[in-house]
């Protein structure tokens, strides 16, 4: 009697655990399997096939794409793609490196202000991205035009020749994205300042560090995941960019978002446009496991990254 | 201004002991925020090897002097100087002086080891020898067996020995010490209040220690410096500064206090709310101060000079002593007689209090 009661609570139990799960990440689930699993696999098989008459991709399997991507095209081989994968990469590293140069310091001072002026700072920060991106990057594209009063003082220092503006290049391109993610550097930064122990900076220049060792032995261990939460943030997202290489780069400028976007579109090649975006995101991979390793170093040996 | 006598310490460190800094500060004035006060003109001298202690309650400026003296906060006016030399401009990694934070601030990324080898480091020497002194600093403070462990593998009282050895190892002119036992329990503070003792008389270093714990600081300090409000109220051994208070800040805030105002008659005599008090020392105007082991409380009917009768409103019974609230004339005094075995009295009693007049202090306010 009671082992058949236990027996009927356990079931109730095990049921009751299955529609837990079933309530809080089922939605989820069925999403993520919808719109990234199945369209993930269908992009690697595309990847694979040839390029039919009319764009569409076809059977049988094949590496054509992989080999196109590479250069070797009808009229044998080209580099082009190669610089495209190649400026993705410089393009992302330094508007990256120079997020993190202005960010810092930013977020270390917005965190000693009074608390309710942080508040208005961090607004200031944040209150651009409000504003639909491509509408900002035309504003970019006015300001860096040709007679513009920065494209002007530009040209008298003899950075550009007179009469050209400083867009389309891949110094547009960079100031674009450098303006567009510095939000995204900035916020987890300050939210890691924020819990600083000042004490253990204090304690490293009491203990006879110059201040570039003060920042690397007290500051950068403290500040190290909201670094390294901003580099995934702000990294991974320009690699991919499609708007600002297009908008501020020109035809010299352009990125992997770019390349793929014109195989689907103009270019009508579905198998090539899949494998560049296949090597985007094995891309993407490789730089987080390198982002890994690189925190693991500074943070010594505690996991600060995903 | 002896040179520490060569101890046994050092002899097995096959060093010489340092000669030890004096501290010099003159009108140091530091404001925040342009109008708190943390610091209003301190005068200060503090003696080459001596245990001197900051004491005052939160606020009244006391860590603000500890990071002046580190270089970790700037005066806006006034100046420093450390063993003759002036370093009042001198920023905090270049000068002799090391800290032991009250919430240690040890390096939470590095082992035990490389917290306390982090000075020498920075200095440039090189591991071998950097290991060779962190194993016998951490002998020398009893974490010999820890060096490897990570800091959040410690308990509190290791994190406070680990943070000491940290500073100590650099052999600073002056050592500071911000509330380093405030985050003990009363057990383990009591225990390495003495061995803190014990390592400064034998360093002979000059430490200089901030702490609001009157007892602490009358336990462990060769004087004492009472700050408030930014100024400093006093500076003396801790007898002194118990015994005989400048003020009543100094009064109220070293223990148990009866301040009464009294005038003198003329007569060397002093008329106060409790009655007319003879043989006074000083018998000065304004007010004095009765401290409340100072005074006996003795059966009723008991006549004489400077016994008074009173009634007991109220017995506290603490085993070793027994505190009394006692009305005595227009006053209410607080006593407190030590346990040798006489009779207690019960609320309510009548007594007679009596007065020694070798313990009246007059205070300037």
């Amino acid at each position: 009697m009671s082992e058949r009661v236990a027996q009927g609570f356990s079931i109730r139990r095990e049921w009751g655990r299955t529609t837990h799960l079933l309530g809080t990440i089922g939605p989820g689930v069925i999403w993520i399997v919808l719109f990234l699993v199945l369209p993930s696999l269908y992009l690697i098989s595309v990847a694979f096939m040839t390029n039919g008459p009319y764009g569409l991709p076809q059977m049988p399997l094949t590496l054509q794409s992989f080999r196109e991507l590479a250069g070797f095209g009808f009229l044998g081989w080209s580099p082009g793609n190669l610089y495209t994968l190649l400026r993705s990469f410089w393009q992302t590293l330094i508007a990256t490196g120079l997020v993190i140069l202005i960010a810092y310091p930013l977020a270390y001072y917005i965190s000693t202000q009074p608390s309710n002026r942080r508040a208005l700072m961090l607004l200031i920060v944040v209150v651009p991205s409000w504003t639909n991106q491509v509408i900002r990057t035309f504003g970019w594209m006015n300001l860096m035009a040709p007679d513009t009063p920065l494209s002007d003082t530009a040209a008298v220092f003899g950075l550009i020749p007179p009469q050209l503006g400083l867009f389309p290049s891949s110094f547009a391109v960079i100031v674009g994205l450098v303006y567009n993610f510095l939000p995204f550097m900035v916020l987890p930064l300050y939210a890691a300042f924020e819990k600083m122990d000042h004490d253990i900076v204090a304690a490293a220049n009491d203990l006879y560090a110059t201040p570039v060792r003060v920042f690397r032995h007290a500051v950068l261990p403290q500040t190290l995941p909201g670094l390294m939460a901003g580099t995934v943030l702000v990294s991974i997202p320009a690699f991919g960019m499609y708007v600002i290489p297009e908008l501020l780069g020109g035809g010299k400028s352009m990125m992997l978002g770019n390349l793929v976007a014109r195989q689907f579109a103009e270019a009508s090649n579905w198998p090539l446009g899949a494998a560049a975006a296949l090597i985007m995101i094995l891309a993407t991979l490789g730089g987080l496991l390198i982002l890994r390793r690189i925190g693991r170093k500074l943070g010594g040996g505690k996991e600060v990254v995903l | 201004m002896d040179a520490p006598a060569p101890d046994t310490t050092s002899e097995r460190r096959g060093r010489a002991a340092r000669e030890a800094s004096s501290i010099e500060l003159r009108g140091v004035r530091k404001t925040f925020g342009g109008s708190v006060v943390a610091l209003d003109h301190v005068d200060l001298e503090i003696r080459a090897g001596e245990f001197f202690t900051l004491l005052g309650p939160s606020g009244c400026g006391k860590t603000t002097l500890l990071r002046i003296l580190a270089g970790l906060e700037q005066p806006d006016g006034g100046e420093l100087e450390i063993g003759g030399r002036d370093i009042t401009g001198t920023a905090a990694h270049r000068r002799s002086v090391n800290t032991v934070f009250q919430s240690y601030a040890l390096f939470p990324h590095l082992s035990v080891r490389d917290n306390i080898a982090f000075g020498l480091r920075m200095r440039g020497i090189d591991r071998a020898e950097c290991n060779r002194r962190v194993d016998e600093m951490a002998e020398f403070i009893k974490i010999g067996q820890l060096t490897e462990r990570r800091i959040e593998q410690l308990s509190g009282g290791q994190q406070q020995r680990v943070a000491l050895a940290r500073a100590l190892i650099n052999e600073p002119d002056v050592l500071l010490l911000d509330e380093p036992l405030s985050a003990l329990d009363a057990g383990l503070r009591g225990e390495l209040q003495v061995e803190l003792l014990q390592t400064q008389k034998r360093l002979g270093m000059t430490f200089v220690f901030v702490t609001h714990d009157q007892k602490e600081a009358m336990v462990m300090s060769d004087r004492i410096a009472v700050l408030n409000e930014g100024r400093i109220q006093q500076v003396d051994s801790p007898d002194a500064v118990y015994e005989r208070p400048r003020n009543r800040f100094v009064a109220r805030f070293m223990g148990h206090t009866n301040l009464f105002a009294c005038e003198p008659d003329g007569e060397g005599r002093l008329r106060t709310g409790l009655g007319t008090l003879s043989g006074c020392r000083e018998p000065g105007g304004g007010c004095i101060l009765v401290r409340p082991e100072t005074l006996d409380l003795q059966p009723a009917g008991r006549e004489g000079e400077n016994r008074f009768p009173a009634r007991v409103v109220e017995r506290l019974y603490r085993g070793a002593f027994a505190e009394y609230q006692v009305e005595c004339g227009d006053e209410r005094v607080t006593v407190i007689a030590s346990n040798r075995g006489q009779a207690l009295f019960r609320s309510g009693d009548e007594a007679t209090l009596a007065v020694d007049p070798d313990n009246l202090v007059s205070l300037e306010d």
